[in-house]
C-alpha cells in the first residue's frame, strides 16, 4: 500500500523501571485511501494514546509510521515540523466540535487553509464549498454558539476535511449526535473518503454506526486486533 | 489570515471595553498625577515670570522669598539701584492668608508691590480686565482664581480694597491665587500689631528701668510700629549686563543673599516641591504596578478561557507565534483602549481638581510608552502559559 496510514509495532511506554505502563504494547493497523475503519475498545485500552500518537502529539516510545508512503516515525520522528505534519496531513474531528467561539462557521473552516499560507479569500471560497458539500452553507456566517449540534459537527468535519490531509482522525464524532444525524456524519465521511482518496479511522463506541464499518480494529490492552465484515454487531 | 485576536475582541466586546475602561480610570489618574506634578512646576515658574525680576535679594543665608521666610530693610533698595547695570528695583512682600468670599474661605497669597511704573518688576505683567493699582491705598489687583471680580470688596486683616483688575495665573508657588494691593498696605498687613499688642509693647518699654529717659522711651515705642521690613528686593538688569555678575556685586559689600532667576527655580522646583514630586513617583509607580498587574490578569485569565481552544489551534497546526502575536495583539490592544481612554478621562477629570493641572504631551507620549510596554510584559505570562499547553488536551 502506497498510501493511507500504516503502523507497525507502534509501542508507547509512559514511566521508567518499576513505574513503567505500556499503554501500547503492539498496534499495527494499515488504513488505505477511501476507507473507513473503526477503532474500537474498552476504557483504558489505549484508544486516546494511540490517536494521540498518530496525531503527531505524542512521541511512541518505537515503530513506525507512514502517511502516504512517507515514513514519519521510525523510533523517533522522522519529521521536525510536527505542527506543520498536523496542518498538512491529518485531519481531526472530535467528539465536541471544539469550533472557535469567536470565528464564524467559514472562518473555522477557512482557518486551515489560511495558517497553511493560503490567501483569505481562496481558503474562504474552498471554504464554502465544503460547507455546501455538508449542506451547512446557510450557516456559513453564524458563530459556533448559533449553530445546532449537528451542525456544528458538520462545520468541524468541514474543518477536518479542508485541508485534504491523506487521513483523518475522528474521535467519537457521532457522540453527541441522535441516530439520525450520526448515521449522517458517517454516510458523509465515508463519502468523502471515497471522494477525496482520504484514510479515515473513527474512534467510537457508539454502537449505532459500528455496523457501517466495512473493517474494524479493536484495541485492548494495548494490542489491536483486526475484524473484517460490514453489518457485524461487535459487543465490547 | 484571519486577525484571531480582532475577531476575539469583538467577540468578548463588553468583557475588553469594560476592562479597558478599569484600566484607563487608573490611566487616567496616573496621567492626572504627573498633571499635578507639572502643575507645581508651573506654577513656580509662572510665579518667577509674573514677578518679572532677573534677581532676588533676599535675608542672608535664607531661600526666601518664596521658600522661607525673609526680612530685609526697606531702605536697601537705594543702595542696589545705583549698582551699574541694575535697570530698576522694587520693595516686595508676600504673605499667604486666608481671604473671605461669600463666607468661604479664599487661601490666597497677598503681595505687597511698590508704586511706580506698571512695567516695574514684582507688578502683574498683563491683566485680563480692569486695571492696574493707581492708588497708594485700598485697591487691588486679583486673579481670577480666588473667585472675586472688579468692584468686590477684599477684607485683608482690618482694611477692605476694591478689586480694580483680574490676572489669569498668577499664582504663589503652592498654587495659591495671588492678590497685589500697593506694598504700604501689605507692609501693614504682615507686619503691623494690633492696638492691643501696641499698648501692652509700650507699657512693656515704660516699665523698662533701661528706658527712664521719656524721649527714648518714646522712640523705643514708635520703632515698634515701624514698619521697616520687606521680604524681598526685586531687581532687574540692564540689557547687556550680566545678571550674575550683578549678583556677585551685591553679595560682595552687602550682607544680603542674592539668587538668579535659575537659582530660583532651583529653590522652588528642586528644594521646594521635591518632597512633593517624590510623593508624587511613589503613586506614579504604585500606579503603574496596579496596572502591569490588571493587565496580566486579565489577559492570564483570558488565555485560561481559550485553553481549550488554544491546545485545539495547536492540534490543528498553528503555530507558536501565530498564538504568542494573538495574545500580545490582545495586551496592546487592551493597553490602547485603557490609554484612550485614561487620556480622555483625564481630560475631562482635571478641571476638577483644586491645583492647577498641566497636561503635557510629553507625558502623554510617555504614558503611551510606559502602558504599551506594561501591556507587552504582562502578556509575557499567558504567551508562556499559551505556549505551554499541551496539543493533546484537545484530544482529551
Amino acid at each position: 500500500m502506497s498510501g493511507g496510514i500504516k503502523i507497525q509495532e507502534l509501542k508507547k511506554q509512559f514511566g521508567e523501571g518499576d513505574r513503567a505502563v505500556l499503554a501500547l504494547k503492539n498496534v499495527n493497523m494499515e488504513v488505505s485511501p477511501g476507507e473507513v475503519v473503526g477503532l474500537i475498545g474498552p476504557s483504558g485500552s489505549g484508544k486516546s494514546t494511540l490517536l494521540k500518537c498518530l496525531g503527531a502529539v505524542m512521541e511512541p516510545t518505537s515503530g513506525k509510521m507512514s502517511i502516504n508512503g512517507e515514513i514519519i516515525y521510525d523510533n523517533k520522528w522522522l519529521i521536525k515540523d510536527l505542527g506543520a505534519l498536523r496542518r498538512d496531513k491529518i485531519g481531526f474531528i472530535f467528539q465536541a466540535p471544539y469550533l472557535i467561539p469567536f470565528l464564524n462557521a467559514i472562518d473555522n473552516v477557512a482557518l486551515l487553509p489560511m495558517l497553511a499560507g493560503k490567501g483569505k479569500d481562496y481558503s474562504r471560497k474552498i471554504a464554502l464549498n465544503l460547507l455546501k458539500e455538508l449542506d451547512v452553507h446557510h450557516r456559513a456566517h453564524a458563530l459556533p454558539s448559533a449553530l445546532s449540534g449537528g451542525e456544528q459537527q458538520r462545520v468541524a468535519i468541514a474543518r477536518g476535511l479542508i485541508n485534504r490531509p491523506p487521513i483523518i482522525l475522528a474521535d467519537e464524532p457521532t457522540a453527541p449526535l441522535d441516530s439520525q444525524r450520526a448515521l449522517t456524519v458517517i454516510k458523509i465521511l465515508n463519502d468523502m473518503a471515497k471522494e477525496l482518496k482520504i484514510a479515515i479511522i473513527v474512534v467510537t463506541h457508539d454502537e449505532k454506526i459500528i455496523p457501517t464499518f466495512k473493517r474494524i480494529y479493536h484495541i485492548r490492552d494495548g494490542i489491536t486486533y483486526e475484524e473484517k465484515g460490514e453489518g457485524k454487531k461487535i459487543i465490547i | 489570515m484571519i486577525n484571531l485576536a480582532i475577531k476575539d475582541i469583538i467577540h468578548s466586546f463588553g468583557k475588553f471595553l469594560l476592562t479597558g475602561v478599569g484600566l484607563g480610570l487608573l490611566v487616567g489618574i496616573t496621567l492626572i498625577m504627573a498633571g499635578v506634578y507639572r502643575g507645581m512646576v508651573d506654577d513656580g515658574k509662572v510665579l518667577l515670570d509674573n514677578s518679572r525680576a532677573n534677581l532676588w535679594v533676599v535675608q542672608k543665608e535664607t531661600l526666601g522669598p518664596y521658600a522661607e521666610s525673609s526680612t530685609i530693610p526697606d531702605d536697601l533698595y537705594r543702595s542696589i539701584g545705583v549698582v551699574r547695570g541694575v535697570k530698576d528695583v522694587a520693595n516686595v512682600t508676600y504673605l499667604t492668608m486666608q481671604l473671605q468670599k461669600d463666607g468661604k474661605d479664599v487661601r490666597a497669597m497677598v503681595a505687597g508691590i511698590s508704586s511706580g511704573e506698571i512695567t516695574q518688576a514684582g507688578w502683574p505683567p498683563y491683566l485680563i480686565a480692569g486695571r492696574h493699582v493707581a492708588k497708594g491705598h485700598y485697591e487691588a489687583v486679583a486673579d481670577i482664581a480666588t473667585g472675586f471680580k472688579i468692584g468686590d470688596k477684599i477684607k485683608i486683616r482690618r482694611n477692605h480694597y476694591e478689586v480694580v483688575g483680574l490676572t489669569h495665573r498668577h499664582v504663589s508657588s503652592s498654587g495659591d491665587p495671588i492678590v497685589y494691593i500697593p506694598l504700604k498696605d501689605a507692609k501693614e498687613a504682615q507686619f503691623l500689631k494690633d492696638n492691643e499688642a501696641i499698648l501692652m509693647d509700650r507699657r512693656r518699654v515704660e516699665a523698662n528701668p533701661v528706658f527712664k529717659n521719656s524721649a527714648v522711651s518714646a522712640g523705643v515705642s514708635s520703632l515698634l510700629v515701624e514698619n521697616r521690613a520687606v521680604n524681598a528686593i526685586l531687581v532687574n538688569v540692564e540689557d547687556g549686563f550680566n545678571a550674575q555678575e550683578i549678583a556677585n556685586e551685591i553679595r560682595k559689600w552687602k550682607s544680603l543673599t542674592v539668587y538668579d532667576k535659575s537659582e530660583m527655580e532651583e529653590i522652588l522646583i528642586g528644594k521646594l516641591i521635591a518632597t512633593s514630586a517624590k510623593q508624587i513617583s511613589m503613586f506614579l509607580v504604585i500606579l503603574a504596578v496596579v496596572s502591569a498587574t490588571i493587565v496580566a490578569f486579565i489577559i492570564y485569565t483570558l488565555t485560561m478561557e481559550k485553553a481549550r481552544e488554544i491546545a485545539v489551534l495547536k492540534l490543528l497546526g498553528t503555530r507558536n507565534r501565530t498564538i504568542a502575536w494573538m495574545i500580545l495583539q490582545q495586551s496592546l490592544i487592551l493597553g490602547l483602549i485603557g490609554f484612550m481612554i485614561g487620556k480622555i478621562s483625564a481630560y475631562f477629570m482635571a478641571d476638577f481638581f483644586p491645583k492647577y493641572v498641566l497636561l503635557t504631551n510629553l507625558d502623554t507620549f510617555l504614558l503611551f510608552l510606559g502602558v504599551m510596554t506594561i501591556s507587552i510584559f504582562s502578556s509575557l505570562i499567558s504567551i508562556n502559559l499559551a505556549l505551554k499547553i499541551d496539543p493533546a488536551e484537545a484530544i482529551g
